[in-house]
């Protein structure tokens, strides 16, 4: 929390600060996600910028009181730029000891502890492993403490809903933000309508609920509260003008899908498995059954890009989504639709692994897979989104390499900008290119092997089409018919073209820009993904202390930007920081024999800014 | 006049591609019947489309001259419900083999059955891994040997139309490769089935599993060995119609009985009747040598296919909705306004 000025109302004393880092923590039942969002929706509307990062366990519902049943929600808002969910806490909220023991680590000394003293319990306190009670032994002195008996007070002011003590007990989260919304200013007018809506079958309970959250509120206003415990002002972002709503990865990368498949002029046939942390996808597109998509639950991974390579085969815009397992599993799948030159969208939207890893947590350790993760020569367009809102225009660009060049693109997400949000200026569709597709509609000198001189793209006619009745599959096919061939010659220039198409769409992307910083100098932070915040920020700062240090955020990881190589030669230094172990670093040397620092961090968490900025000071020092 | 309105001609669905199956193959019989069929099943050829999987049996789209995809080993069914679900008006058809479609493929055999996919799947059981050189399959007798088991075969194999009708298929066929006029008969039942029809295809593999369907084909026996099923007849088989299938209701299981005099009388036997699933089932564990092997329709009760229940959900959808409109979705819930 930045203070960036004093003002005194009352007897309380209003601190105005450039930004603050909250998290609610509680089990997995405590609602703390719900929270999260409510009071994101409120610093939406308050005008403050904003990105949050919700992290919750594997587990549904993890034993109360559990520390591996621990569920978060963490959101970064500010008067500035915020580009990354914050490194540490301002405030921390634990609705039990197990959320306090498990993070308060990341609390700033003199941080503010808002703590439920009820759910201090012998038991729990065991449960977590406390030996003593650390609202009173003296162990939290270094912070500020609020300790209240939240449970009992959300009891009695919900009494008189008649709520069981299970549904009573539940409305303390509605409490609590009523009392962070107290203390950042917040307007409670849009959780207040959302709980209507929510409950908009069971009144007593949408009631019982509001009613808890005022009188948190209401708390904040009126209880002597500890010296320190203020109201606090965050002024404002200044941001474009527009209209702005949040949104997750998971639903840019829905509605890109649609915008993608509109641009390209046909229909899209979305083909998934349910897989944390990709099912989103799956369940945001089900619900726009209006627009031109058909979506389908298959019976596994593989049936599902089964599916999606059919229904492009047959004309429409085949799509399918997973994770990282479920990507290996599609890798045969993929194969064919290379061999068969079909265009076809397939996302990963990653998690920690190998195997079944850390499902819920965050990680970018399938970069290989999408570059390499196949047999035999078949490489394809791989694009990374940035951020949430990066997803919408990913998809879109998927969607257009993919029908211009036929062929399978691979976008890659993961488990943070999936779950993550950020306030978006919405954009008109309309000002979008289209590209549209034109199928062969023509049987004179049809072949299925024709295909543009230009971007090499093969022929797309589709079943149905008079005239055009023609055989394609996964083996070798003869370079001038396209009739099985095993003719030697014929498979060294088969190969030949597939990568040759591919590497040629770098002809057909932008060229690698700088995000923050020069063309060239001493160090340049070379990323992907959704790294892009906290490199963005630490970048800037280490730039405010005047260290000539850029930031290049690469998008487009195959093929890379045919300026990529001359642009990353232009440093003194590279510094390759990914949440694997050096992935990207190792393509960067590989393709342009440049050395490339690595930094990496795989601890299912993302990168904090400070991780960055140390490293970014090391690294100058050690080029001086 | 187009293309899709003139009569389709035999050789209109012979593709200019050399057939490369093993001379005396069972695929060669059965291509051809396919090929005579499809003329009469008043479908434009465009919207003909042969999916396979890998196998010898897979290779089929090749031959023919119609829309195909060869696509991997046990995916067909899962890449022909794509193609379906993204083009209903297209006359979907899987070619594929015991190995391709209860191996490696059996979980989206399984699927495509309980969904209901409309097309047609044409399994060609020959009892053998024929591509990968006569290993056994999930279908061989037990004891057979082969080159991944030289002392014998030792798992149970699996009944096709069992499974299928397990899997809650609505239409479940059998018939024989070179029977041509029985298994004409029997696609264009399948055909005429909108829903997922499953047709099993005794086919002879020359070279890895020769004569195993010997005892149903041969002239001299057949009348024997094999149960020729009519919807609305009784279960009668033999020469001169002289057995024939009666229900045991203690048992509950079917038996062979004499017809004629000491025997039963024709009024005794089960009446073959396609919608029962129950006698689907009987139907389809019958097996050599103490039953007739049964061919034709074993079951037919057909419900609403795939396409149709998701095209139908769909449009209720939108009757609910106002006209899809992108730029309104992405400023639907919330939004606030600098």
């Amino acid at each position: 929390m930045s203070v960036a000025g004093n003002s005194t109302a009352g007897e309380q004393e209003n601190k105005v600060v450039s930004d603050v880092v909250i998290r609610f923590a509680g089990d997995s039942g405590d609602g703390m996600q719900l929270t999260g969002n409510n009071f994101t929706d409120a610093t939406a509307v308050y005008g403050n910028d904003l990105a949050t990062f919700p992290d919750y366990p594997a587990e549904i519902r993890a034993p109360a009181g559990a520390t591996f049943g621990v569920s978060a929600f963490q959101i970064y808002f500010g008067s500035e730029d915020v580009s990354t969910a914050g490194d540490h806490l301002d405030v921390l909220v634990a609705m039990n000891p197990a959320a306090l023991i498990t993070n308060l680590k990341d609390l700033v000394i003199g941080g503010l502890i808002i703590a439920d003293s009820d759910a201090f319990t012998d038991k729990n306190l065991a449960r977590a492993g406390y030996k003593s009670n650390p609202l009173e032994d003296g162990s939290l002195d270094a912070f500020k403490l609020l300790a209240i008996g939240i449970t009992k007070q959300v009891i009695a002011v919900v009494k008189p809903y008649g709520l069981s003590h299970k549904f009573a007990v539940r409305c303390k989260n509605m409490w609590t933000l009523g009392l962070t919304m107290w203390l950042f200013d917040r307007s409670r007018d849009e959780a207040i309508a959302g709980l209507r809506k929510k409950f908009a079958g069971k009144p007593e309970i949408a009631e019982a609920n509001i009613e808890a959250l005022n009188a948190g509120h209401t708390y904040g206003e009126t209880a002597e509260l500890p010296s320190g415990v203020d109201v606090y002002k965050v002024p404002a972002a200044d941001v474009a003008p527009g209209v702005y709503r949040n949104i997750t990865g998971t639903e840019a990368l829905a509605f890109g899908l649609i915008a993608g498949s509109q641009l390209a002029d046909l229909p899209l046939v979305f083909a998934s498995y349910p897989i944390t942390p990709a099912s989103g996808v799956l369940h945001t597109l089900s619900m726009q059954k209006h627009f031109d998509v058909v979506t389908f639950q298959a019976e596994d991974e593989i049936a599902a890009i089964c599916a999606a390579v059919g229904a492009s085969f047959a004309g429409s815009l085949g799509v399918t989504s997973s994770s990282g397992p479920g990507i290996s599993l599609k890798g045969e799948a993929i194969s064919l639709a290379c061999a068969a030159e079909l265009p076809m969208v397939i996302i990963n939207t990653q998690r920690g692994g190998p195997s079944t890893g850390l499902p819920t947590k965050t990680e970018q350790s399938d970069l290989n897979q999408a570059l390499y993760g196949r047999h035999a020569d078949t490489m394809l367009p791989v694009i990374a989104a940035s951020t949430s809102i990066d997803c919408f225009e990913v998809a879109i660009e998927a969607s257009r390499i993919a029908t211009q060049f036929t062929t399978p693109v691979l976008i890659l997400s993961d488990g943070y900008l999936s779950n993550a949000s950020q306030p978006w200026r919405v954009p008109d569709v309309n000002d979008f290119e289209p590209f549209p597709v034109k199928f062969e509609t023509n049987p004179e000198g049809f072949s299925p092997a024709n295909r543009d001189p230009e971007t090499l793209a093969r022929v797309w006619a589709k079943p149905g089409t008079s005239g055009l009745e023609h055989r394609i599959g996964g083996i070798e096919k003869s370079f001038d018919t396209g009739d099985i061939s095993y003719d030697s010659d014929n498979h060294q220039k088969m190969t030949d073209l597939r990568s040759e198409k591919i590497d040629g769409i770098a002809k057909y992307i932008p060229e690698q820009e700088v995000a923050i910083g020069n063309n060239s100098g001493k160090l340049a932070v070379v990323g992907w993904g959704s790294t892009y915040g906290a490199l963005f920020q630490a970048v800037k700062r280490s730039r405010d202390a005047g260290l000539d240090v850029s930031q290049i955020h690469v998008r487009y990881l195959w093929p890379l930007p045919s300026n990529l190589e001359q642009l990353l030669s232009s440093f003194d230094s590279l510094l390759v920081p990914e949440m694997n172990t050096g992935q990207f670093a190792s393509l960067i040397r590989s393709s342009f024999l440049i050395d490339a620092q690595k930094l990496n961090k795989v601890s299912g968490q993302p990168f904090k800014i400070s991780e960055i900025e140390e490293a970014i000071k090391a690294q100058m020092e050690s080029v001086k | 006049m187009s293309a899709s309105e003139q009569k389709i001609a035999v050789k209109d669905l012979v593709s200019d591609q050399e057939v490369r199956w093993c001379p005396g193959c069972g695929d060669y019989a059965i291509l051809k019947t396919v090929q005579k069929v499809m003329p009469e099943l008043g479908v434009p050829r465009e919207n003909m489309v042969f999916v396979s999987g890998i196998g010898c049996s897979s290779r089929f789209p090749y031959y023919m001259n119609t829309y195909g995809f060869h696509t991997i080993h046990g995916r067909a069914a899962s890449v022909a419900t794509g193609v379906k679900l993204a083009n209903p008006k297209l006359d979907v058809w899987v070619v594929t083999g015991d190995g391709d479609a209860l191996s490696i493929g059996g979980n989206h055999t399984l699927h495509v059955l309980r969904r209901n996919v409309d097309l047609q799947l044409l399994l060609f059981n020959n009892e053998i891994y024929g591509l990968t050189k006569g290993q056994y399959s999930p279908t061989s007798k037990v004891g057979t040997k082969s080159p991944s088991t030289p002392d014998g075969s030792l798992d149970m194999p699996l009944r096709p139309c069992t499974f299928a009708i397990g899997a809650g298929a609505r239409f479940v066929a059998r018939s024989i490769d070179t029977e041509a006029k029985h298994l004409a008969s029997v696609l264009v039942r399948a055909h005429d089935h909108v829903g997922a029809s499953f047709v099993e295809i005794y086919q002879n593999c020359t070279v890895f599993n020769d004569g195993i369907f010997d005892h149903i084909k041969d002239k001299k026996s057949a009348a024997e060995t094999r149960l020729v099923l009519e919807h609305g007849k009784p279960l009668v088989f033999g020469k001169e119609n002289e057995k024939g299938l009666r229900l045991n209701p203690i048992a509950l299981k079917l038996e062979v009985v004499d017809l004629g005099e000491g025997g039963a009388s024709e009024g005794d036997l089960v009446v073959h009747d396609e919608t029962n699933k129950v006698l689907g089932q009987m139907l389809a564990e019958l097996k050599s040598p103490e039953f007739p092997v049964p061919i034709g329709v074993l079951y037919c009760s057909p419900t609403s296919p795939y396409h149709t229940v998701v095209y139908e959900q769909r449009e209720t959808v939108r009757e609910s909705k106002e006209a899809a409109d992108l730029n309104a979705l992405l400023r639907d819930g919330h939004t606030w306004e600098v």
